[in-house]
This record gives structure tokens, C-alpha cells and sequence, in this order.
């Protein structure tokens, strides 16, 4: 079986973010960048179906910075290719642009099963995984917390709020939305990825003409401004254990 | 081309889920600036009677055995056709294990612009959308001709969007639903056996902020001394720090307690669709711009594991004296 796992990168919500001079865009000058988390689950996922019935799995990802570590990464867990789009910034293409692109890759390696992250935190068009499973005319499931392999299909975990699970068959080939993979992402030593970035090696791959169309236009963005912000307890560690103690004994809680 | 406003009513074996309301009361805003009609779709199969209380100026039901409970390809199947036939100005859809699923398939097949995680809309019909987790909010024009929205919840009642007088129901024929490629088995519930967070009144929330699972033993003591139980968001249980019985957030528990406290959990739209009607939230996180801030009542920019040893020592004083 062929699994390719598109993965992005995403601003690290741990950083201070800023909107830029037009108001309506974040600045990218001082962005961190980091691996969409839900990729992340994809990526182990994909790993954890190719060692229980082997696959060959390729992992792609628009070029930018660490972008070649996260690939390699990928590598060290247990993947077979590393593809490198070039030539699109990764920060001005919406999910109807690199879905586009990745459908046009898509339709030469031909998986039969591609895993993204059900969304990232920036997906002001949707996610990639529903676009490109159309423009590839393949079926679509999305908030996938397990998938195992069948003859010409796979049994998909797909979660329902309150802690309920549905399991559906999807035919294959098809595109899987991962909420989160069966186990969490594994942990590879920098030694092994390191080995691994003199031994594999990433294509790269030409993007020209990014089609954007199906997004919407942002002419503003904000902080959100909250009704009521939270009364911001100041002090010492000791201070503020105090004062929690008394609101819990406000509330009867104690 | 209409100006009517077109919501998705998601259900779930046999109950409409709440976001289907929240979104008829966004379509009722929507549709006073479009001059149009709040349109309620609803698929099923003998699934009328979950029209009952639905705040729509009429409901377009579509019935068939396929159509039963959510599959995504059956629902965007029959979704493409109607609103290929009936050009609404906007269909919502909740930004759920549902919604998500379909209205990203639909801009892709149909051509038709999809506006993701919309909060509200404006009084001149802007969408307002969450972006970095909550961190950002994203205004626009709503695209045309049809703009398709996922919707989270956070900007309306679901009590506006219920009304107690059932709406006019008008059937409209799915497209052959034959050869389908996803197939539903089987519901499977969830592990019975630990305890009902849903039913706690004092939950202590651990998120990323606890770093290992070594830490958690910082919160189990805290919920020991104080009588709480412990819960997490996303990142606890998907590292498998503790069972998904404990998640609170979209895929898992919505809680409702007295005291919600919140340990190093940032607060993203997931979670917050989970805790934001606890009665008190009570935040600890180190970045004082962490949207959970947003929610709740208290907070500290303290480490949570500078502050929980001592939080715990204090409360066992204060129960012994």
C-alpha cells in the first residue's frame, strides 16, 4: 500500500503573534514556525500502518524553515520518501491552493491512502483534506483516531463528541482527516535523524502558479476583545495559592 | 440564486446537536441583511420529527436509508445537489466531526468559496472567524455566490435558535445514493466504568502545560486534598497521560461544573466548546495572552508547577483548620 502524508506548518501559538501594517494579516517578519500537530499524529499514524502491514509511505511538505529537520524526522520514524514543494511560500498559500497542488502530485504517485491533519490552527479556508479528496474524486472521513487496513479498504475510528465512536469502512484509495494517531507521536533521537539526513534524500519539487480561489478575503484582524477578562491574580506562588484558597471557599467547594 | 440562508442541522442518533441551533440563530442575523429566508436542511430517514423545534422560516428534508446517520458522502452527495439547485446565498455547517467533513468536499466540488471556524456574523453580514486558536479573530466580506461557513459555537444561544412551534417541512429528492464508498458499522461507546466528569462540580484541568506524566501526580494530589476530579484537554490524552473518559472539549466531554480550574491549558476553540459554561473558570497559564484568559473568571501567569504544590498544601490547611 501507498500512504502519503501532505503535513504544514503552522505559527507556534506559544510565541507572541502581531497583525502587520495592513491590518489584515499576521506580521510573518518574527513568525516561528512549527509542524501542524494534527500532521504530526498523521505522520505516526501512516508509520504505525506501514509496520503492521507494510506500506511505503512519502511525506511532503512545502519548503521553509526546519522544513528539511521535520522531513528527515519523518525518515528516521520509518518513512520511505521525503518531497519538498519549492517555489510556493508556504504563508500566503491558503488550503485551496495547496490542496490544488497536492492533488496535481497526487495523481502521479498515486497512494492509496493519504493522511493529513484534520486541520491546523490556521485553516481560514478549511483544511486541505476534504478539497483534496475531492479534486482527486476519492471519498473523505475526518476526526480519524484509528485506521486499520483491510483488502481494498480500511476500518476508520472517527470521533463523535461525548466520547463516541463511529466505525465506518472506507474504500480505498481515500483521504483520512487525523485527529489523533493510535498512539502518540513517537520520540526519535537527534543522532538517528541525523544519520538518516546523510542517507535519505529529499526531492524537491517545483511549484508554479499557486490557484488560490475558494478562500474568502480578510480585510481585518484583531485580538479578540473579550466581554469580561479574567482578574488577573498577581503575587508570589504562596500569594496566589492564598487567594485561590479563598474563591474556592467563596464558591462552597471546600 | 436566492438570498436565503441555509443551515445544516447535524444529528446524531436520534438528537439534534446543539450547533444546529447556535447556527439558526446566526442565519436568523444573516439572513435580516441578505433579505432572505433561514432555511433548515435536514437528512435522515423518518427523521421528521427532529424538525420539531428547529427556528427556521421552513425545513428542506430529504429522506433515504443511506442518509440515516452521518456519512460524509452520502450528506455531501445530496447536499451538492440541492444547493446546486436551490443557490442559497449561504449554507452553514457546524465546525464539527459533521460539518467539517462535507462543507470542505462541497467548495471543492461545487467552486464555491468556504469561510472555516466563523464565530458570528456583523450586523452588515462580515463573518468573524477564530484563528490561531483563538489567539486572532479574522473579519471579511461574506464571498459570494454561495458562501459556505463552518461555524463554532461561542457567538449565539442555541435557546435563539429553538422555537416551540414546529416549522413547515418541504421534502426534496436526494440524488442515487448507490455505490457509496464510506459505510457506517457501528457505534461504539465510550469505556464505561471511570468516572463521569459531566457530573463533577469541581474539575481540575491539566493541558500541555504539565510537560510529562510524571506532573499529573501534582494535579491527582490537588484533586485528593480538594475533593475535584482531574480532567485534560487534547494534548494530555492524545500523549496517553490519561484516559480519553478524562478529555473535556469538542471529541469529548462538555462539563458544567461550580469550579473549573485550569492548569497550563491554553485555551483553544476545542476545549473551550467543552468548559466555557462552567459557572467559574479559574486559569493558570504562563501566557498571560492565552486566549483561556477569555473564559475565565480568574487567572495567574504563575507555572503551574510552582504554583500546584503549594495551592495543594494550602488547601489541606485550610481543610484541617
Amino acid at each position: 500500500m501507498k500512504i502519503a502524508v501532505p503535513i504544514k506548518f503552522v505559527p507556534d501559538l506559544v510565541e507572541e503573534l502581531s497583525i502587520d501594517a495592513s491590518g489584515a494579516a499576521l506580521d510573518t517578519s518574527w513568525l516561528r514556525l512549527i509542524i501542524n500537530e494534527f500532521d504530526d499524529h498523521a505522520i505516526e499514524q501512516a508509520i504505525l500502518l506501514k509496520e503492521r502491514g507494510g506500506a511505503e509511505v512519502t511525506v511532503i511538505c512545502a519548503e521553509g524553515d526546519g522544513v528539511d529537520d521535520i522531513l528527515f524526522t519523518a525518515a528516521a520514524k520509518g518513512a520511505d520518501r521525503l518531497v519538498k514543494l519549492t517555489g510556493a511560500d508556504a504563508n500566503t498559500m491558503n488550503s485551496h491552493a495547496a490542496a490544488r497542488v497536492l492533488a496535481d502530485l497526487f495523481k502521479e504517485i498515486q497512494p492509496d491512502l493519504i493522511l493529513t491533519g484534520v486541520q491546523a490552527h490556521n485553516d481560514l479556508d478549511g483544511s486541505i483534506g476534504p478539497l483534496l479528496a475531492e479534486y482527486l474524486g476519492m471519498p473523505y472521513v475526518g476526526y480519524v483516531a484509528g485506521v486499520t487496513a483491510a483488502s481494498g479498504s480500511v476500518v476508520i475510528r472517527k470521533e463523535y463528541p461525548g466520547g463516541i465512536i463511529a466505525e465506518m469502512d472506507v474504500i480505498l484509495p481515500a483521504v483520512l482527516g487525523i485527529q489523533a494517531a493510535e498512539q502518540p507521536p513517537r520520540y526519535v533521537a537527534y543522532s538517528k535523524i541525523n544519520q538518516v539526513s546523510k542517507t535519505v534524500k529529499i526531492e524537491e519539487r517545483a511549484v508554479a502558479g499557486l490557484d488560490s480561489n475558494g478562500g474568502a478575503t480578510v480585510s481585518r484582524m484583531f485580538q479578540p476583545e473579550p466581554a469580561q477578562r479574567a482578574e488577573i491574580i498577581d503575587g508570589s506562588p504562596e500569594e496566589v495559592a492564598d487567594r485561590m484558597v479563598g474563591i474556592f471557599k467563596e464558591l462552597g467547594v471546600l | 440564486m436566492s438570498q436565503d440562508i441555509f443551515v445544516l442541522v447535524e444529528h446524531l442518533r436520534g438528537g439534534v446537536a446543539d450547533i444546529s441551533f447556535v447556527m439558526l440563530a446566526a442565519a436568523r442575523t444573516l439572513a435580516q441583511t441578505s433579505g432572505g429566508h433561514v432555511v433548515a436542511v435536514l437528512l435522515g430517514k423518518d427523521a421528521q420529527k427532529l424538525a420539531a423545534n428547529l427556528a427556521a422560516d421552513k425545513v428542506l428534508y430529504a429522506d433515504h436509508a443511506a442518509l440515516t446517520e452521518f456519512t460524509s458522502e452520502a450528506w455531501q452527495l445530496t447536499l451538492a445537489k440541492l444547493i446546486e439547485e436551490q443557490s442559497p446565498r449561504a449554507m452553514l455547517f457546524g465546525h464539527t466531526t459533521i460539518g467539517a467533513d462535507v462543507a470542505g468536499v462541497l467548495s471543492a466540488k461545487l467552486s464555491l468559496p468556504l469561510v472555516s471556524s466563523c464565530v458570528n456574523f456583523t450586523s452588515d453580514g462580515k463573518f468573524v472567524s477564530q484563528t490561531c486558536g483563538g489567539k486572532i479573530m479574522a473579519e471579511g466580506e461574506l464571498p459570494s455566490p454561495t458562501a459556505l461557513v463552518t461555524m463554532i459555537p461561542g457567538g449565539y444561544k442555541a435557546e435563539q435558535g429553538q422555537v416551540a412551534q414546529a416549522p413547515m417541512i418541504e421534502s426534496f429528492a436526494p440524488p442515487a445514493l448507490d455505490n457509496l464508498r464510506v459505510a457506517l458499522k457501528k457505534y461504539v461507546e465510550p469505556e464505561a466504568g471511570d468516572v463521569d466528569i459531566a457530573k463533577e462540580s469541581f474539575l481540575i484541568s491539566v493541558g500541555r502545560g504539565i510537560q510529562n506524566k510524571d506532573n499529573i501526580e501534582l494535579a491527582d494530589e490537588l484533586a485528593a486534598a480538594t475533593g475535584g476530579t482531574v480532567c485534560a484537554s487534547r494534548p494530555v490524552v492524545d500523549q496517553g497521560w490519561l484516559p480519553t473518559s478524562r478529555l473535556v472539549g469538542k471529541s469529548g466531554k462538555r462539563v458544567k461544573p461550580k469550579i473549573y480550574l485550569a492548569l497550563g491549558i491554553s485555551g483553544a476553540p476545542e476545549h473551550v466548546e467543552g468548559m466555557g459554561e462552567s459557572d467559574v473558570i479559574v486559569a493558570v497559564n504562563t501566557d498571560p495572552n492565552a486566549p483561556i484568559f477569555n473564559v475565565a473568571k480568574y487567572g495567574a501567569t504563575l507555572d503551574l508547577l510552582d504554583l500546584v504544590p503549594r495551592l495543594t498544601e494550602k488547601v489541606k490547611q485550610a481543610k484541617g483548620g
